[in-house]
């Protein structure tokens, strides 16, 4: 295993050269990130066999690799904030049509105003998109999450695309160590593509993408819905695979410090790291406090998130977008609908943070402990929704 | 046994896995006209053939022998284009 100094786009550009996929297809300018650069330097560099489409948007990304999955290609592509809203109608479809394709997503504000930065308001807005998404604290862990992302999509009880999303800038553009597979190891690791009715087996003709009436199209979501039910089985498959060749064992959450503690954040994506050192702070300081960090959020592991918060005094949640008009973030009502009828008070409260990349502390973590100190001391909840570090 | 119909048992992702199977989805049931042939003026001159956008002019041994009901959608243009003097298809109402 080697280890390099890799920025988070030089790890995933890393990661799909050794996937090697039979089909990339990119729209090549802002907001495509430099993944896509790095993947093409190996690529003109003849280090892939890729067939590379660059393509006029990302709507015809996302549509030419639906079409190269359809046709029985491994397919990749990558984007990022506006470029993944611009595919949004066929980001649906490669979902319906139940096409494993991979896609890494650089995590960044959608506009307006224009904003280039961090938040989660690109792929969190695509939440009910059908794909599954798994987030990313650090360079480790996409690099992880876009390879075994492959085996994921491509399971023969699973067939749908997979999102595997980092933070812009904080992760994509910061250098950090990774430990790299060889591209043997990725190879033997992800295995053969299996063929599920592939458009170029021409002596078998099938039919993609016809028009699905009242009679039919609720049945073929009802599939969907089951799909992604079966998908937390396969994800800790592979994890535990991934973790025989790695030691690395990803779990759909991360609980960071004492389980028993009463006080828990949630976080996702790169806070989650920041926020570890808090936990730390604040349990050498005597104060039991934990993290918990999710890793997959499509499907949403209910179960897990339950076990992970019954019982708890106060539950801080954090949301690095807002839903606007909603009562809380997209994590912040995910957590609470899990919870109904297994915590007894309301001792839940949501900070909406970083939005357009504002910086996240760790004194800011640290005053949502403080807050959650509060809530279990007095039972009470004083503000449901903060937003942390705007300027009133 | 569940629904032969119902999600777990039909192919995933609405694929449609079989080629040729447009003859067994039964259009006929959109009809609000429903052509007739009147054989005794017909001429054969298979114009009705010719333009019937869903192959639903059913011609035997060279001679127009009648409609495909199950496929034919009622748009009238056999009946439209059958010669005028001729006039040997007449659209009626679905229920009549
Ligand atoms: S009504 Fe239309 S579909 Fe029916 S037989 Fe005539 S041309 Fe064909
Ligand atoms: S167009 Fe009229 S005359 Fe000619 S074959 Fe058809 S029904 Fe007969």
């Amino acid at each position: 295993m080697e280890r390099v100094s890799l920025t988070g786009n030089d790890a995933v550009g890393t990661a799909m050269a050794q996937i090697n996929p039979d089909v990339v297809a990119a729209f090549p300018i802002t907001p495509q990130t430099e993944l896509m650069h790095k993947f093409a330097e190996f690529y003109a560099d003849g280090k892939v066999n890729t067939e590379l489409i660059l393509v006029e948007s990302e709507h015809s990304a996302m549509s030419a690799v639906v079409g190269s999955a359809a046709a029985g290609a491994r397919s990749m592509t990558a984007t990022s904030a506006n470029g993944f809203a611009l595919m949004w109608e066929i980001v649906y479809i490669a979902a319906s049509l139940r096409l494993p394709i991979v896609m890494p997503v650089v995590n960044r504000a959608l506009s307006g105003p224009i904003n280039i930065h961090c938040d989660h308001s690109d792929t969190m807005g695509g939440r009910d998109s059908g794909w599954v998404q798994l987030f990313s604290e650090n360079t480790q862990e996409v690099y992880d999450n876009v390879i075994m992302a492959v085996k994921i999509a491509e399971h023969k009880d699973i067939l749908l695309p997979v999102m595997a999303t980092f933070d812009g800038f904080i992760i994509s553009h910061t250098q950090e160590v990774v430990e790299l597979l060889s591209d043997e190891e990725v190879q033997k690791f992800i295995g053969k593509k299996e063929m599920y009715y592939p458009l170029l087996d021409v002596k078998n003709p099938v039919t993609y993408g016809p028009l699905d009436l009242q009679d039919y199209y609720f049945e073929h979501k009802r599939q969907q819905v089951e799909a992604m039910l079966k998908v937390p089985a396969v994800v800790d498959e592979v994890a535990k695979d991934y973790a025989k060749l790695t030691g690395r064992k990803y779990d759909f959450i991360e609980i960071y410090g004492p389980e028993d503690a009463e006080i828990s954040l949630v976080a996702l994506g790169s806070t989650a790291g920041t926020a570890k050192d808090v936990v730390d702070k604040l349990n050498d300081e005597g104060k039991k406090v934990n993290l918990v960090k999710i890793r997959m959020f499509r499907p949403w592991p209910h179960e897990t998130i339950v076990n992970a918060l019954k019982g708890k005094k106060a539950i801080g949640i954090m949301d690095r977008s807002d839903s606007f008009g909603a009562l809380g973030g997209p994590v912040f009502m995910e957590i609470r609908s899990s919870l109904m009828g297994e915590i007894k008070e309301d001792i839940t409260a949501n900070y909406i943070y970083g939005l357009g990349g504002r910086d996240i502390s760790a004194p800011e973590i640290e005053s949502v402990y403080n807050d959650l100190f509060e809530i279990a001391e007095t039972g009470k909840v004083k503000n449901r929704k903060t937003y942390l570090g705007v300027r009133e | 046994m569940s629904d032969p119909t119902g999600w777990k048992n039909i192919p995933i992702g609405g694929l449609i896995v079989e080629s040729g199977n447009s003859h067994d989805y039964k259009t006929g049931s959109w009809r609000t006209y429903r052509p007739v042939l009147d054989e005794e003026k017909c001429i054969n001159c298979h114009q009705c053939w010719i333009y019937c956008p869903d192959s639903s002019i059913m011609i035997v041994d060279e001679k127009m022998t009648g409609f495909d009901y199950d496929h034919c959608k009622g748009c009238g243009i056999c009946a439209e284009v059958c010669p005028p003097k001729v006039a040997a298809i007449k659209m009626v109402l679905e229920n009549e």
